[in-house]
């Protein structure tokens, strides 16, 4: 499989076309969907139109675009105007868009060619892809084994070769997780680096868009394209999309780097040696060590069980059969409400929604809400008194490598701790990303994961390739 | 009314309005009444999964304008979502301000010098509108329900006024007086008919002094005469039932406009839980000094102030003439009096003409300029046309508009020249000598009578006040 920057390169070189990498990326989704499940709907027709514009536009002399002929796979939870748009959950079966996503907008202007739309845990509440209405994804790298979520379609579709670039969407860790447990490049912007109009809202407080590449330079490169204040999006930051490929080379030399004990302890001792090695790289590469310990970092996932769940009990209340998807029909408004949100949702959606809605009941808001944006507002101080230190932080993105299915479904607790890493850094609302890093567990690929202030995707990428290329992918 | 055996009622109000912006609140769709059922939509105001709010900076303008007209501190503020399923709101939640409102802590003085404080005047968004069809003709137990969102996502201001009020008049009052300060800022054009103000009232009794009562709130009330009777209804509903020895129920109610009463639309067993809680996709709303300055800047006077202005123009105004004064405030119409008496009208002239004249083709005012009505009350003044003929210009300057000089002599009203009137009372009291002499001995019934004849031989060109000027200069 091509990397997009090939891709990129060759297609404006005329050495191929879009319409070609289109046809090799659909190939090898027919040869391997069935298997993994990866893309629950294949837009043969809207690529092959978006394909052969692109091309059209070489022909007649034009640039094509920053990722020009570049096949990509979208996170079902992204809506695409006319393509059916589910959230991997029942309630929405059937419904078509009217309009575009954002980052659908920019990625057809930038020339990339959306292919299809891929599995996610049901409204992205999960960690496995185990909570989709239709059925788990596969992890391409061991079908026994899942992908991670909640973006595990869209990280399966990138670790099977069947699309160079993914977006997903990280509200807890949705997209480092499973580019970890798949062996890729996953970013987790800055809150409102990335537009979220379009993005189906599961908590709109942490709700991040991102790539998903096999490369660091790739990663950067789709990021560069959706980046960017969008007035559709009131908390979408003011400026234009940073420069981020012109820097992937940059090191860390002089870089002082904070070794977080709180984000590796309680982590498989595979994953443990990965982060230490890791850091071992970037001191050779020139960066400073400095031991850290940010305790508050503890308390992550349980303010984070109650943020997100308030927020998505109210994102979710409009699924009510009254003007969009399933309706199933009862005696009055409020039966068919009732009716249609029993048929339509899932397990875990119905689990978080009562959490949720309980957490923000008069009697209980301040012991629980309240508390949990308390906890948030420590969260944010606690990192801004780190980054005065340090300019980066790392430590594990996944406590595990890849699981199989089945071992956390029983018990949602253990399935939550997927998160605890990942958790701190969408309550700060900063920037954070996963790398491939050596194997651990029967040969399967670890992720490090490097955290940053807001807006310091630049030296994350930086840091990221550092690893990349110790890890022998030059 | 006043209640019997020393009851006293206390009301406060909650008046939404929307306001008369282009857009919507949260959305670039038309924000318009009347339009197509579903066409004025867009993902945002449908809910769409997605679609995200943004603010529309004139609603925030306007919301400012009221806060400052009602006295009220501009406050740092946030949006909260209120959580509950209806299927006219297509969130499931609307977008309203919670515990920090834009405009806090002010105050309407009414005409009577009474004054009414002002808790709070809060953005939120409006709701689409349902229309139940077949069956009990209301949300539950009806065959269908039709949607209209065109309303959905339309800015709203709502006005909560402290529990101030002690009658059904001082709060009728208090809706009109607030009602002429909404039209006055722009933010509203103030129709309760259409639904653009709408009011809540908040209804208990108690004995004079003492704690209040459970209170009652009569929902949706789109006219002032709605209001002041369901107040009055209300308050004897509940003394009548205190008095037997029941006790009020705190509760929602409806007020039935043909049967005269209130009943029972929801009662609140326990306070309701809306789970409010931050609107994450909005940004705090904090209104800088050079944002508020500019509003402020663009205030005009208030009904109060023109009201006080206007009357002071009136020497010792007769109780008519109060009335008329109310009548041309609260239409707006003093702006085109004061110009009438600037340019040498006689303001009490003036004020009756737009009082009665222009305010009875209101519809009509904005294609009459300030220096057409002042023309035409001067030319009545100085007897070039007579107060017929007067009203008949008026209302042809509020059908089309135009020059009333060309007016007049279009439709054959320049005046006679006193010559010609001279010569034509002169014949006519040639040829009714017997009429001429009864009125000469002092019946002046017959003036009335030599004014008619005076019409009819001059096709009602003659003013008759001047017309009698020519007889007493004979008799």
């Amino acid at each position: 499989m091509k990397s997009a920057f090939q891709i990129v390169d060759e297609v404006r070189r005329g050495a191929t076309t879009a319409a070609a990498e289109l046809a090799t990326c659909l190939d090898a989704v027919r040869a391997r969907n069935e298997e993994l499940n990866v893309f629950l709907y294949v837009d043969e027709e809207g690529a092959a139109a978006a394909a052969s514009r692109v091309d059209g536009i070489l022909a007649s002399g034009g640039d094509g675009g920053a990722l020009a002929g570049v096949p990509i796979a979208i996170k079902d939870n992204m809506c695409q105007r006319g393509i059916p748009t589910t959230c991997s959950s029942k309630i929405l079966e059937g419904w078509r868009p009217p309009y575009n996503a954002t980052v659908l907008d920019r990625l057809l202007a930038a020339g990339a060619v959306p292919v299809g739309k891929t599995n996610l845990d049901e409204f992205a509440m999960g960690s496995s892809t185990e909570n989709s209405a239709f059925g788990p994804t596969r992890n391409p790298l061991d079908p026994s084994r899942v992908p991670g979520g909640s973006s595990g379609g869209s990280a399966a579709a990138v670790a099977a070769g069947m699309t160079p670039l993914a977006l997903g969407s990280d509200t807890g860790g949705s997209i480092r997780q499973p580019a970890a447990l798949c062996g890729l490049v996953g970013v987790k912007p800055t809150y409102g680096l990335v537009s979220r109009y379009g993005l189906i809202a599961f908590a709109s407080s942490l709700d991040q868009i991102g790539p998903f590449a096999k490369t660091v330079r790739d990663a950067a490169m789709l990021l560069e394209v959706i980046a960017g204040h969008d007035p559709m999006d009131s908390t979408s930051l003011p400026e234009q999309s940073p420069s981020l490929v012109a820097h992937v080379g940059d090191g860390v030399a002089g870089k002082r780097v904070g070794v977080v004990r709180e984000l590796i302890e309680g982590a498989d001792q595979d994953v443990v040696d990965a982060v230490d090695r890791a850091t071992r790289v970037l001191a050779d590469a020139g960066a400073t060590l400095v031991e850290l310990s940010i305790p508050e970092l503890r308390l992550g996932l349980s303010a984070y069980y109650l943020i997100a769940p308030a927020e998505a009990s109210s994102n979710l209340a409009r699924y009510d059969g009254v003007r969009f998807g399933l309706r199933v029909n009862a005696e009055d408004v409020s039966a068919m409400n009732e009716a249609t949100r029993t048929a339509g949702f899932g397990a875990e959606v119905k689990r978080r929604i009562m959490l949720g809605t309980y957490a923000l009941s008069a009697g209980y808001y301040d012991a629980y809400y309240g508390q949990a944006l308390k906890v948030r507002t420590q969260m944010i101080d606690a990192f801004r008194r780190a980054y005065r230190e340090v300019d980066l932080l790392i430590g594990a993105t996944a406590p595990s490598v890849a699981f199989e299915f089945g071992s956390k479904t029983s018990n949602p607790m253990s399935m939550y701790l997927s998160d605890v890493f990942t958790i701190p850094t969408n309550l700060a609302g900063e920037a954070a990303l996963s790398v491939p890093f050596g194997t651990g567990e029967a040969g399967l690929p670890v992720g490090v994961q490097l955290l940053g202030p807001g807006r310091s995707e630049g030296l994350l990428l930086a840091g990221a390739r550092v690893l990349e290329i110790a890890d022998g992918r030059p | 009314m006043t209640l019997p055996n020393g009851w006293e009622i206390v009301v406060g109000l909650e008046v939404h309005t929307e306001l008369k912006t282009a857009t919507k609140m949260f959305c670039g769709c038309a924000n318009r009444f009347g339009a197509e059922p579903n066409t004025n939509v867009c993902p945002v105001c449908l809910g769409l999964p997605g679609s995200l709010p943004v603010l529309n900076v004139r609603a925030v303008d306007l919301a400012m304008a009221i806060g400052m007209a009602l006295h009220c501190t501009i406050a740092p503020s946030t949006f909260h979502r209120k959580n509950y399923f209806y299927p006219d709101m297509p969130k499931d939640f609307q977008i309203s301000q919670y515990d920090l409102p834009i405009n806090k802590g002010g105050y309407l003085d009414l005409p009577d010098a009474s004054r009414v404080s002002i808790e709070r005047a809060h953005l939120e968004e409006d709701t689409g509108k349902s229309t139940h069809l077949g069956g009990s003709g209301r949300i539950h137990g009806a065959d269908r329900s039709l949607v209209d969102y065109n309303r959905s996502g339309v800015p709203l201001v709502e006005i909560v006024s402290g529990p101030d009020i002690r009658s059904s008049s001082q709060a009728r009052a208090y809706a009109s007086e607030l009602r002429g300060i909404l039209i006055a800022t722009g933010a509203s054009d103030g129709r309760m008919e259409e639904g653009s103000m709408r009011i809540d009232a908040n209804v208990s009794v108690r004995q004079a002094d003492a704690e209040f009562g459970t209170r009652c709130e009569i929902k949706n009330l789109n006219s002032l005469r709605s209001l002041q009777r369901a107040i009055d209804y209300e308050a004897m509903r509940q003394v009548e039932l205190i008095e037997a020895g029941g006790t009020v129920r705190q509760e929602t109610r409806h007020w039935d406009e043909i049967l005269g009463a209130t009943s029972t639309m929801r009662i609140k067993e326990e306070a309701d839980d809306y789970r409010y809680f931050r609107e994450p996709d909005l940004v705090d709303l904090a209104p800088d000094q050079a944002w508020q300055d500019r509003i402020r800047s663009q205030l005009g006077p208030m009904p109060a102030q023109r009201r006080r202005e206007l009357t002071a123009r009136l020497t010792s105004a007769t109780q008519a003439q109060l009335d008329a004064v109310e009548v041309v405030i609260d239409l707006g119409l003093d702006r085109l009096v004061n110009y009438a008496a600037d340019g040498g009208a006689d303001v009490s002239l003036a004020l009756s003409r737009a009082a009665n004249e222009l305010a009875g083709g209101i519809e009509g005012v904005d294609r009459l300029t300030p220096e057409a009505f002042c023309a035409t009350v001067l030319m009545e003044q100085r007897g070039e046309l007579s107060s017929t003929q007067a009203k008949t210009v008026l209302g042809e300057l509020l059908a089309s508009g135009g020059d009333p000089h060309a007016i007049a002599g279009t439709m054959g009203f320049e005046q006679l020249s006193s010559d010609s009137l001279g010569e034509t009372v002169d014949e006519l009291i040639e040829r009714h000598p017997d009429e001429w002499t009864r009125y000469r001995e002092g019946d002046e019934k017959l003036a009335q009578f030599f004014i008619g004849q005076v019409m009819k031989a001059t096709k009602g060109r003659a003013n008759g006040k001047a017309v009698i000027a020519e007889l007493q200069a004979r008799r």
